[in-house]
């Protein structure tokens, strides 16, 4: 990518409910064509270079939280709702069960309280786009008091089921993205915590 | 959802039978870099033909409606790939839709051209699959497949789709598989056979004789998964014929039944939540009373080892066709071997082994087409085509060329498409000298399943030879 399309990269802001970008949204590479060894004709290249305008919705606090250290689940409060009073992380907006609204919860002390690994995976590989360290140690973290178990990653140490961990917030230059949670074991210093992370 | 309604376990019903008809498919490879998909969807649809001694244009002039499974339109940079194939076959102006269930896209296809033709809106439908998975380089192949992951909270650790799949094998390798080596062999065995049952297949893409070892020491793609564990990334098309039972017979002498039945989960395993589970038609509470006891850390179901939407599946499926013990009551099956440990997941659900005890279908010799501890036929063969592993995985094809695999099966027909020199050679391929004849003697049932990554959805089909349909319950 060039140093001009960089400085110039496409960047978007809400005003009277609707996007207004401005910058570079997309690169026209000219296509290559395609020969075999013989030099016969087989295709061409299609070059993409493009950026998506995505909508958070109602799942954006979550999403915010994760910028103040702040992890944020939902809960069912419909007195009517056969599995009343079911917390969900990852965030849900609706219950599933009732499709009412729920309510959105701090479930950050509960984490740093009680959250272990259910499973976990370390995966040597990436796919394109990728912006994390290899090897990524995925990790499923069950928080006690929820429903669910929430998929997320290792930044430091080696993940065994059962292991307690805490979670760790990208609060500097934050990404506004899942990206910006990760865990660490339990009893981990402040000291020891990757740049721009913070408990 | 954790509890279902009388409504919801409703046992599906067909207003009339339906027919499996005839099917086909091209050869699958990595990548065709000098064949458009047109060109491989007409070879499975021309196969289709000369199954039952038709032309493709009379063949064509049976088909009222049109049903495509194409999963990642993104690979291809192609909108409505569906329309570019409908028109290359001649099949305007008859109404197609597109169909995309990831992985399970091919059995979806079929569940829907069967469905038509249940109802009565069509006699005869087509249900064709395809996928193009070499237009774009494999990092960005994985990016386009995790896209099939929830973008907000999965595909931004890694854009790898395996990760996602891979803390689902890892809990089962630790709950089920307690970490052993033997299992870790056992897992590897699988691949070992599907690759090698793909050697006699011309059509495949990963025939290959190997080891134990040698799976044991392929590159790690996930711990405990290594590169010989996984399925291929493929290019390629399958067709099915699907139709009434009056047209049916019009069109070949030997119709099989058909019976496709699907059930879904959660696209992220992390919503999973608790629940009884499901019974199929062999099993009783009993059956699960200690399973926590004998597996401790498996006291979720379906927690990460189970997969719900295959279960269900099954649940439907078995009950519509008169299955009440798998083992029993099919001669083979094509299971959605993605992963060796998903296969071995895959046997629990769908009951060829109750949860827990899956490794056994392996370690008894069951799954083989010849089973190698006695020498004797195996009692429930499990993917002679070599399967995702070693025959393909074009996903919007696999579901369909599982169908067409179990046809050839029931139909005595294995050989004569298999052993075909011509056809080996059509496809630039030598029949090997040592070639061996895969038939499933005596087959009469066999069951396919399909499946979409982390189990979000799945499909069960079900052929049957409808001299030997089951009325359900106990043999």
């Amino acid at each position: 990518m060039s140093c001009a399309h960089e400085q110039n990269r496409g960047k978007v802001k809400v005003d009277d409910n609707r996007y207004k970008v401005k910058g570079e949204f997309h690169v026209a590479y000219p296509n290559t064509p395609i020969f075999n060894k013989q030099g016969k004709l087989c295709g061409v290249t299609n070059p993409r270079d493009m950026t998506y305008i995505h909508s958070y919705g109602a799942e954006a606090p979550f999403f915010e939280g994760l910028s103040k250290g702040v992890l944020k689940g939902t809960k069912c409060e419909n007195p009517d709702c056969e599995y009343k009073g079911s917390v969900y992380i990852p965030f849900r907006i609706y219950c599933p069960d009732c499709l009412r609204k729920m309510k959105i919860v701090d479930l950050t002390a509960a984490a740093k309280k009680t959250a272990r690994i259910y499973t976990y995976m370390v995966c040597e590989r990436s796919g394109a786009f990728n912006t994390l360290d290899k090897p990524i140690k995925f990790i499923n973290v069950k928080i006690e008091g929820t429903a669910t178990i929430l998929m997320s990653y290792l930044y430091l140490g080696e993940p065994s089921m059962g292991m307690r961990v805490v979670p760790i917030f990208r609060t500097k230059n934050p990404t506004y993205t899942i990206t910006d949670l990760s865990w660490v074991p339990d009893g981990t210093p402040k000291s020891k915590l990757p740049k721009g992370f913070s408990f | 959802m954790i509890k279902f309604s009388k409504q919801q376990l409703k046992i599906p019903k067909m207003m009339r039978p339906v027919y499996l008809v005839t099917g086909g498919m091209s050869e699958f490879r990595r990548a065709f870099p000098e064949k458009r998909t047109e060109e491989l969807c007409v070879e499975a649809l021309t196969m289709a033909a000369e199954m039952i001694n038709m032309t493709p244009a009379e063949l064509k002039s049976y088909i009222h409606t049109c049903y495509y499974g194409h999963f990642a339109d993104h690979f291809g940079d192609q909108l409505l790939g569906e329309s570019v194939i409908h028109d290359r076959l001649g099949l305007d102006p008859l109404g197609n839709i597109g169909v995309k269930t990831g992985g399970a896209t091919g059995g979806s296809t079929l569940w829907e051209a069967v469905k038509a033709v249940a109802s009565g809106y069509s006699d005869c439908a087509l249900a064709l699959g395809w996928e193009r998975m070499d237009e774009v380089p494999t990092d960005e192949g994985n990016h386009l497949i995790s896209c099939a992951a929830d973008k907000d909270w999965e595909t931004p650790l890694g854009h790898i789709y395996t990760g996602y799949y891979a803390v689902m094998a890892q809990k089962y390798w630790q709950v089920y598989g307690k970490s052993e080596d033997s299992f870790r062999k056992t897992m590897a065995e699988i691949a070992v056979k599907n690759r090698g049952y793909a050697y006699h297949n011309p059509f495949a893409q990963g025939g290959m004789k190997i080891t134990v070892e040698d799976v044991l020491k392929s590159p790690v793609v996930a711990y405990p998964l290594r590169a010989l564990d996984a399925c291929l990334m493929s290019v390629g098309s399958a067709c099915c014929i699907v139709a009434d039972e009056k047209t049916a017979f019009k069109m070949c002498k030997n119709p099989l039944l058909v019976y496709v039945a699907a059930g879904t989960h959660t696209l992220r395993p992390a919503d999973r939540r608790d629940m009884e589970i499901p019974l199929l038609p062999n099993e009783t509470k009993n059956t699960y009373k200690d399973l926590d006891k004998r597996f401790p850390g498996g006291e979720l179901y379906p927690g990460f080892t189970g997969f719900l939407a295959a279960r269900m599946a099954c649940y439907y499926a078995y009950r519509m066709a008169g299955i009440y013990d798998p083992c029993e009551d099919f001669d083979l099956v094509e299971l959605h071997d993605a992963f060796t440990i998903s296969d071995i997941q895959s046997y629990e659900d769908v009951g060829i082994r109750p949860y827990g005890e899956g490794r056994t279908y392996v370690e008894s010799g069951d799954c083989y087409v010849t089973n190698p501890k006695t020498g004797k036929p195996g009692k429930l063969p499990a993917n002679p085509s070599g399967g995702l592993i070693g025959c393909m995985h074009a996903v919007g094809a696999t579901g369909l060329m599982q169908v067409c695999e179990l046809m050839l099966q029931i139909w005595g027909r294995h050989a004569e498409v298999h052993g075909d020199a011509k056809r080996w050679k059509s496809f630039g391929k030598t029949k090997p000298k040592d070639w061996k004849d895969l038939q499933v003697k005596g087959a009469k049932r066999g069951l396919a399943i399909s499946h979409a990554g982390v189990g979000s959805h799945v499909t069960a089909t079900i052929v049957v030879d409808p001299k030997h349909q089951l009325k359900g319950g106990k043999a």
